[in-house]
């Protein structure tokens, strides 16, 4: 591809520096000396591409948004060619590839769940009428501070108001916690006080067991993924190690994309005990015999997101991460990759086309991750609960941690409280736990209960007759609901519920990639219906339609779950004749 | 059964299909017709269309039968009701959103609305308040026109632009859900972009969205004719290659070049002189 087609249009010096920081002053994947290519080669070109999302970031942030220019300069640098590098662009919210006219940060405010019930909108024209610029966004992860905002940088960083202010946690200084034990105690800044408090006592622990123990040790546990699908992890692991042992090159992801409208666990774990995360990824790495860990968090969280990048660095000096860290001939390091506000992005194969610089849309599978994941090489992507469940695993041990929980669902689960609760915020508490319970742990309703929205956006509806349901994977399934990734999102009777449905409507709308038919198109026709506020028996039959081809035929869940929120709300009456 | 091949069930019927092959290989050797749009023999299956989705015995969710490998002892059912309701909500969907009315199974030869009218589906039930894609028509050049009110988004033109064939990547998909289209960077104009004109785009678009600029001429005066066209076979003359083209010739004008997409030296695809390069067999004075 050397002889790539680049428009005329070239970028300002800032653009280029902005751009140097990210990708070296002079790394290029194509070398080119007087008439002669000295470097390059398809090999390199695939090397380098995945810092394209990156370079976009570099741009966007020095110049408020992605110049034809400042795309050619990137493009040439990494030798993509610029009508799929602006595909890449066109793609994330966070990128604007139309020159905006001023020189401000954005402030985004998020207009959804819990934000919209708690004047979100009109927030959001009080900024505008004072003249700054603004942006609707979708869900922020900050719902149990709504409404939220996030104030996206311009040649400087990006930043979350709320953040300047001191965080704790409800249940802050409780010995009995687990996930969130070290929050509010260890320092998020130290690898010492990290060490102090019980940190990296668990990887010590997994080398003691060898890989082979260590995955059986998770099998065991009958941990499974907390992202929402409940995959156990400890099979996902297995299925890398087997790949790896027949020579391959893996790869583990920690999946911080958390998007999911109602929840927040992943960012204040992340923000208040990051090295826990870092513990825990060197451990699926020596468990697999990954040599590449990843960590992908979500863009819009410029606190976790520093957290990390410090406590990565801490390894690295301290010999946790880089050559033989995993022990005699294991490298393993661990690379942070910013999102760029896509939803999708949080399905794992979307996940690993955005990081190798394509656009975030899921790929058919099979191929599973196991196999064919990152770079198509074997991958073990699990959500950072999900991991930092090990560290407890591998501490107390396999009988301590099955105490609490039930059979099927061992162990605790975060819990994502926002919305019409005395108490918003972010709790951890024993599977099994019913969800009158946990709303009295946050302190009881607010007002008079209406409905509670259980696992976010790709969740569904309960009504009061479900406070006495047990909240495990098995009970939840049975009841016909879902824990998803651990929202519980309130609404009492003076929400305004039918403006709640039709914004998740718009969510799933918004969020598609685009890429098959029946979620373009369907989540489109369903926000259409859901919108018009019109819903006769005539609607609702066409809604469960388009609902069951976009269950049935869609490439991944975000369509698959696309009306599960509308159907619930209509089952239950909160939306629908008379509403 | 053998090392070569494996043992499928489709509908009932037991089928032998070639290791690697597709669910929609063995469902055209076993006779089952299969709708598909965003398929093209010549092209890796992008599998977004999802009209050609069959139900497998174990799996959740219905599979896309032109990109999912048959496995020994698969349970194909390309005919139940699951399936029968997402292939008529795909075909109503395209309909409420798209101008389909020219759209083909081009695996069939036919019209998409043969199979609209199998699966019964409506578009018009979803009322005229929807929206529906409006990009306006572009004409940058003589060679061939872009009427993206047509585009089913099936990315078959961004394949053979890539790496399935032309390695130009002039265009790909930008923006995202409804609002995703098929564009250059910035949208520039196609002769300013690093479009080279090979015309492979038009090839393998099933829906007219993508036309040869005499085609869609004779079309807006209503004079397109298929059925009085006749399709002379040649080799290229302009290099060594011998490419062979099908010149697609109407009251005795070639009115568009196509080569076959099964030849082994095109796979349909052609460069832009053998495409457009053939003025100087019917010179106008």
């Amino acid at each position: 591809m050397a002889d790539l087609y680049i428009s005329s249009d070239v970028a300002s010096e800032g653009e280029m520096a902005a751009v140097a920081v990210v990708l070296g002053p002079d790394d290029d994947a194509l070398v080119v000396e007087h008439e002669r290519v000295v470097r390059g080669g398809t090999r390199r070109r695939h090397a380098r591409r995945n810092l394209l999302l990156p370079a976009l970031h570099a741009l966007q942030n020095h110049a408020g948004w992605i110049s034809p220019g400042g795309l050619n300069h990137v493009c040439e640098r990494l030798q993509v060619p610029p009508a799929e590098a602006y595909g890449v662009a066109t793609f994330y919210d966070l990128f604007r590839t139309t020159d905006p006219g001023n020189r401000e940060a954005v402030t985004h405010v998020c207009v959804d769940g819990a934000c919209q019930m708690s004047g979100a909108n009109e927030l959001l024209a009080e900024l505008e009428a004072g003249g700054a610029r603004v942006h609707a966004s979708p869900c922020l992860g900050q719902c149990e501070r709504a409404p939220a905002t996030f104030v996206q940088g311009l040649a400087g960083p990006d930043l979350v108001p709320a953040d300047s202010l001191p965080y704790t946690i409800p249940q802050q200084g409780d010995a009995s916690l687990r996930l969130l034990r070290r929050i509010g105690v260890v320092d998020p800044t130290d690898i010492d006080s990290y060490r102090h408090n019980g940190g990296f006592a668990a990887l010590e622990r997994a080398r003691e067991l060898g890989p082979t123990e260590l995955v059986q040790l998770v099998t065991d546990s009958g941990l499974s993924g907390r992202g929402g699908a409940a995959f156990p992890t400890g099979v996902k692991w297995a299925a890398v190690r087997a790949e790896v042992d027949t020579g391959r090159s893996a790869h583990v992801v920690a999946n911080a994309d958390e998007s999911e409208p109602g929840t927040f666990k992943d960012r204040v774990l992340i923000e208040n005990d990051p090295f826990s995360l870092v513990e825990a990824l060197l451990i699926a790495g020596y468990a697999t015999g990954a040599t590449h860990g990843w960590i992908y968090i979500r863009g819009e969280y410029p606190l976790a997101t520093a957290r990390l990048e410090k406590a990565v660095a801490e390894a690295r000096t301290g010999g946790l991460l880089g050559a033989n860290a995993l022990g005699e001939g294991h490298n393993f390091d661990i690379t942070i990759r910013r999102g760029a506000g896509a939803y999708v992005c949080g399905e794992e194969t979307a996940l690993f086309n955005s990081i190798e610089g394509f656009r975030g849309e899921p790929r058919n599978k099979p191929p599973f991750p196991t196999t064919h994941g990152l770079f198509g090489e074997p991958t073990a992507i699990n959500n950072p609960e999900t991991l930092v469940n090990v560290l407890h695993l591998l501490t107390s041990g396999i009988s301590e941690y099955r105490t609490q929980g039930t059979e099927r669902s061992p162990a605790t689960k975060l819990f994502c409280l926002s919305g019409a609760v005395l108490t918003p915020g972010l709790y951890e508490a024993p599977f099994g736990i019913t969800l009158g319970e946990l709303l009295e742990m946050a302190g009881g309703v607010r007002g008079d209960l209406r409905a509670v929205l259980m696992g976010g956006a790709a969740g569904s509806f309960v009504d009061r007759s479900f406070l006495d349901m047990a909240l495990t994977l098995e009970d939840t399934q049975k009841r016909g609901t879902t824990l998803g990734s651990g929202v519980v999102m309130v609404f009492n009777t003076e929400d305004d519920i039918v403006a709640a449905v039709s914004r998740i409507a718009e969510f799933f709308r918004d969020e598609s990639c685009g890429q098959c038919v029946p979620c373009r198109i369907g989540t489109q026709r369903q926000h259409e219906i859901v919108g018009a506020g019109v819903l006769d028996a005539k609607h609702i039959g066409l809604i469960d339609e388009m609902a069951a081809a976009m269950r049935d035929a869609s490439i991944c869940g975000l369509g698959h779950t696309a009306s599960n929120a509308v159907q619930s709300a209509i089952r239950l009456g909160l939306i629908g004749a008379g509403k | 059964m053998n090392n070569s091949s494996v043992t499928i069930t489709i509908d009932g019927e037991t089928v032998e299909v070639d290791v690697g092959r597709t669910i929609l290989d063995g469902c055209r050797s076993a006779g089952v017709d299969t709708p598909t749009l965003c398929h093209g023999d010549n092209l890796t299956p992008s599998n977004v269309c999802r009209v050609c989705v069959v139900e497998v015995e174990g799996s959740r969710t219905l599979v896309p039968s032109c990109s999912r490998p048959a496995e020994e002892g698969m349970v194909v059912a390309t005919d139940s009701e699951r399936v029968r309701h997402s292939r008529k909500m795909v075909l109503e969907f395209l309909g409420s959103a798209v101008d389909v009315s020219q759209a083909r199974d081009v695996d069939h030869d036919s019209d998409l609305s043969v199979w609209s009218d199998h699966y019964g589906a409506d578009p018009t039930r979803y009322g005229d308040q929807v929206a529906k894609s409006s990009a306006p028509l572009k004409r940058e050049d003589d060679l061939y026109v872009r009427d993206y009110d047509k585009c089913v988004l099936c990315y078959k033109c961004v394949e053979a632009c890539g790496d399935d064939a032309q390695h130009t990547f002039a265009i790909a998909v930008s923006g995202r859900g409804f609002d995703a289209h098929i564009s250059t960077e910035f949208d520039a104009a196609l002769p300013d972009s690093a479009c080279v004109y090979c015309g492979n785009c038009v090839a393998v678009c099933p829906t007219g969205a993508l036309q040869f600029t005499t085609e869609f001429d004779l079309r807006k005066a209503a004079d397109w004719r298929p059925e009085d066209q006749h399709v002379a076979r040649t080799v290229c003359s302009y290099c060594g290659v011998g490419c062979n083209l099908e010149l697609h010739v109407q009251d005795n004008t070639i009115v568009k070049v196509t080569s076959p997409s099964d030849h082994d030296v095109t796979s349909g695809m052609l460069c832009i002189k053998g495409r457009f390069g053939w003025q100087y067999v019917q010179p106008r004075f």
